[in-house]
């Protein structure tokens, strides 16, 4: 009894972080009765995180914006220009893959720093100053592939990061052996670092949750890690496209939740002027934030590039919308200060699983803007009354 | 018909808690000019708000009686609409806006709906000839000075047939050419028929405009004071002001020994340039290590702006002159550079620019010096809790919990909590600004007794307050500033609520 009732009250102290997973849950549950177990496949799967990683990356920068109650609307065609430029790189003046995605990243960072500085310094609106930024990166976009059109990459280092997979050393059963190999240390490394935290606490004797509804906890989050990995190892194993997406959202969630850094881009976001007062540096803190933008956009770029194969003179057109879409699916809130990087990718699997959804049941793209739509604004006013409730 | 214009009986407000309002009793007779007076506090503002319908009919007790009959009005428009007008001292022009849309804004002249500009700006010219204001009725708002501002207010409320005129503390902002300006046109008004209530600090206004002077104090009426029978006098002001006991909660601290300066200010002069005004005129002002120096003042006296240009000027105001921090010159350029030097300030407006209202207790407290919980940047979260919950602990912070946010506490908590964030960062000079205001006298008594903790612990304190109760209750030695200035300096065996008073209002 006492359980259920700990169980009980954790769920209404935390309904608006859970309320995401539970619509995931729902909507791939949905989906997959809808498609007799078709969505649930390990190749659809695959292919839906591959396609999700692009937007991914933007709308984990896009969240920390949108914290610091900014915005940023010229990450699409940034992220379409510095692909181009990196097919460029790549066939035009054959520099090699690995030398060619750190530029990209460095020239990312520049870009988004200048939008820093619009929007720091000289006080322009960030929906203005990136406004400005969609335009010109569109046009230079449309002019590094006047001549050439549609680039086609054949560098397959590179290539390999949009549609390659990690190797398997052997198969086994038809499954991915380092595949398996990961899950399981991934597993691990959560169940060590999930007790440790919890030994550290009662140190401190601090109050914990009961053990029971710890150990539920920590199975059933490594059941769904396993499963994931399980479905994965039976198609191709985990993608490059995934390593690179867990690999951002573990940095960005490890600084927005543990670091100083983390801390103060929330408080800026929370109340610039108080932040001020307490010594924060506001502008450092948008630069940072800007910065970090500019290079995720670059990252995606690269991750499209990279997936298409190629680079098109439409590249990188309405990233940012759905990067803003999938940043408010997952809880990030314009009055600024709230907003988290695990919402955020959530928000972004959300938003694909709807599409591939819909794709696999055939459903006209008319219908799923209108869908997508719904969605968006179906889980904006979910968040909006649960924090009335609380607030 | 009796010849008050207006009567309130029995006016009683209350506010979770708090008696804004007991009992008040206000007349004033058809066609004089009566001042309202009293301490910042004394309810001045919560009656005109009752008076105007802010407060709707039915949240307050008592009865308001306009030109003989009671009302109950339940917005604003309802209080024009029978001729009561209000002038805040904030004005609600909008500056983007020609002078005769701010004077008919809400008001328009229509003719089907449609606005006849041509009408208008006919109109516009008489209200402002009646006003004496000499600008094209073109001019946008934004570019003329406060006092021809004001007079657009009063335009403004005049084109709305009033028959009351409110000013709230009018001269406030304005230089003594445009005080005596409007002081005139007030007469003048006056000859019009139109009665007029002032607030006012400015005593020396009071004593050459006023017919009648009604103080309030506490949220009582003390006494109502007739021009005609020479009753309104500096003197007799100010005692009815200020005339009670400083009841005993200000805790005492028993050895008071006093170190070197902890900050020094040489000729420091300030001026903001959004404003277009020097804020902080050659003010020379020093704090000893384990002394409590109190800074008195009316609102807009240049208390804050004070405060903020030694807290790393966050206003960007230009400074000049030289500050010391332990006797060696320092330029403070961001409030980081402060807090480096030692200096904590607690701002007046904990909820504008104080605290993360949306964070919990433990990250506000943590938010000006992270670093002590933190090991190459990255946070040590039990650590915080552990730390935090100490400062919870010995500052009385009462809530369910250190995760809870800091807006849903109760004003007193919140104080504490913005207090507990500085005090996190171990200043050893406190810079408060109103430390008390809006809390209760528990709480109010609370904050003394860790004011008089952290002198015994070493650290030094600027308290700025409008309250003189606690600024005599708790101060060592006492400036007091008015127009950007130092006008005086008392120890505390000079200050005395006449005393300062005197200074302040200048």
């Amino acid at each position: 009894m006492e359980f259920i009732n700990e169980a009980k009250t954790l769920f209404k102290d935390n309904i608006r972080d859970y309320g995401m997973y539970i619509a995931l849950f729902v909507i791939m549950l949905t989906f997959t009765i809808m498609t007799d177990g078709l969505f649930m496949s390990s190749r659809n799967i695959s292919n839906l995180l591959d396609s999700t990683g692009y937007i991914a990356v933007l709308a984990v920068g896009m969240t920390l914006v949108i914290v610091i109650r900014h915005i940023d609307l010229s990450v699409g065609f940034v992220a379409g220009f510095l692909g181009a430029i990196a097919a460029i790189l790549l066939t035009g003046m054959g520099v090699p893959f690995y030398i060619t995605i750190p530029i990209i990243l460095v020239l990312g960072i520049f870009v988004g720093l200048f939008n820093g500085l619009l929007v720091a310094k000289f006080g322009i609106p960030s929906f203005v100053a990136t406004l400005a930024g969609m335009l010109i990166f569109r046009g230079a976009l449309l002019q590094v592939t006047e001549k050439t059109g549609t680039i086609i990459v054949k560098d397959d280092g590179f290539n390999a990061i949009g549609n390659g997979f990690i190797p398997s050393i052997v198969q086994v059963n038809g499954l991915h052996l380092l595949t398996l190999i990961l899950g399981v240390l991934a597993i691990l490394l959560y169940i060590y670092s999930e007790i440790s935290t919890r030994k550290n606490k009662i140190n401190y004797q601090f109050e914990v949750v009961s053990k029971g509804i710890f150990i539920v906890k920590l199975v059933f989050v490594s059941a769904i890690i396993s499963y994931i990995t399980w479905i994965l190892a039976g198609y191709n194993g985990f993608s490059w496209t995934v390593v690179i997406m867990l690999l951002v959202v573990v940095i960005y969630h490890f600084l927005t939740t543990k670091t100083v850094l983390g801390r103060h881009i929330y408080a800026v976001g929370s109340n610039p002027e108080a932040a001020h007062l307490s010594g924060i540096n506001v502008n450092k803190i948008t630069y940072i934030v800007f910065g970090s933008m500019g290079m995720l956009a670059a990252l995606s770029g690269i991750l499209f590039t990279s997936r298409l194969q190629s680079a098109t003179t439409t590249a990188g057109t309405l990233f940012e919308l759905d990067a803003i879409a999938a940043a408010y699916v997952g809880g990030v809130s314009s009055a600024g200060g709230v907003g988290k990087i695990t919402g955020a990718i959530i928000g972004a699997v959300v938003m694909a699983s709807l599409s591939s959804g819909m794709n696999l049941l055939g459903v006209g793209v008319s219908l799923q803007y209108m869908i997508r739509g719904g969605v968006l604004a179906g889980a904006v006013i979910f968040d909006v009354m649960t924090r009335k409730k609380r607030g | 018909m009796s010849e008050n214009i207006l009567e309130m009986h029995g006016i009683s407000k209350e506010f979770t808690g708090v008696k804004a309002l007991s009992n008040v009793n206000f007349k004033v007779k058809k066609g004089e000019i009566h001042c309202l007076i009293g301490e910042n506090g004394a309810g001045k503002s919560t009656l005109m708000k009752a008076l105007s319908g802010v407060y709707p009919y039915g949240t307050y007790e008592g009865d308001i009686v306009f030109e003989g009959s009671v009302q109950q009005f339940n917005k604003i428009s309802d209080s024009v609409k029978a001729g009561i007008v209000i002038i805040y001292q904030e004005l609600a022009l909008f500056p983007d806006l020609t002078v005769y849309e701010n004077i008919f804004a809400g008001n328009e002249i229509k003719q089907g709906g449609i606005v006849d500009w041509n009408r208008t700006i006919a109109e516009a010219k008489k209200m402002l000839d009646k006003v004496k204001l000499d600008v094209n009725p073109e001019t946008l708002v934004k570019d003329l000075s406060v006092g021809k501002q004001q007079l657009v207010e009063i335009a403004k409320a005049l084109s709305k047939d009033v028959k009351l005129l409110i000013l709230d503390e009018p001269t406030a902002a304005l230089n003594e050419d445009d005080s005596e300006n409007l002081l005139d046109l007030l007469g003048e008004l006056k000859e019009q028929g139109i009665t007029c209530i002032m607030i006012s600090h400015k005593l020396k206004e009071v004593i050459s405009i006023a017919d009648k002077a009604t103080v309030l104090r506490d949220g009582q009426t003390i006494c109502t004071l007739d021009a005609a029978k020479g009753e309104i006098s500096e003197n007799v002001i100010i005692k009815n002001m200020v005339g009670r006991e400083i009841e005993d909660i200000y805790p005492k601290r028993p050895n008071k020994t006093f170190g070197d300066p902890v900050l020094e200010l040489r000729s420091w002069s300030a001026y903001a340039v959004h404003l277009g005004r020097q804020v902080v005129k050659d003010v020379n002002f020093h704090v000893k290590k384990g002394e409590i120096v109190g800074v008195a003042g009316l609102m807009g006296s240049g208390r804050t702006e004070l405060a903020l240009s030694i807290f790393g000027n966050p206003k960007f105001y230009k400074l000049q002159g030289e500050l010391l921090v332990d006797g060696v010159p320092k330029t403070l350029k961001h409030p980081s550079d402060a807090i480096r030097s030692g200096i904590a300030y607690v701002t007046e407006d904990r909820k504008g620019d104080g605290l993360f209202l949306i964070q919990d207790i433990k990250n506000n407290i943590s938010a000006a010096n992270l670093k002590r919980v933190a090991v190459n940047g990255v946070i040590n979260d039990n650590e915080e809790v552990k730390e935090t919950t100490e400062y919870k602990k010995s500052m009385y912070i009462k809530a369910s919990s250190l995760e809870q946010a800091v807006g849903n506490l109760s004003g007193g908590n919140q104080q504490k909590v913005s207090l507990g964030k500085w005090l996190f960062v171990g200043p050893k000079l406190l810079i408060l600004d109103e430390p008390t205001r809006g809390i209760d006298v528990g709480a109010k008594f609370e904050i003394y007794t860790i004011m008089n903790q952290l002198i015994e612990e070493g650290m030094s304190i600027i308290m700025i307050s409008s309250e003189l109760g606690e600024v005599l209750g708790m101060s060592d030695r006492v400036y007091v500033m008015a127009e950007g200035e130092i006008k005086g300096e008392l120890s505390i065996e000079e200050a005395n609520q006449e005393s300062i008073m005197q200074l302040a209002t200048q």
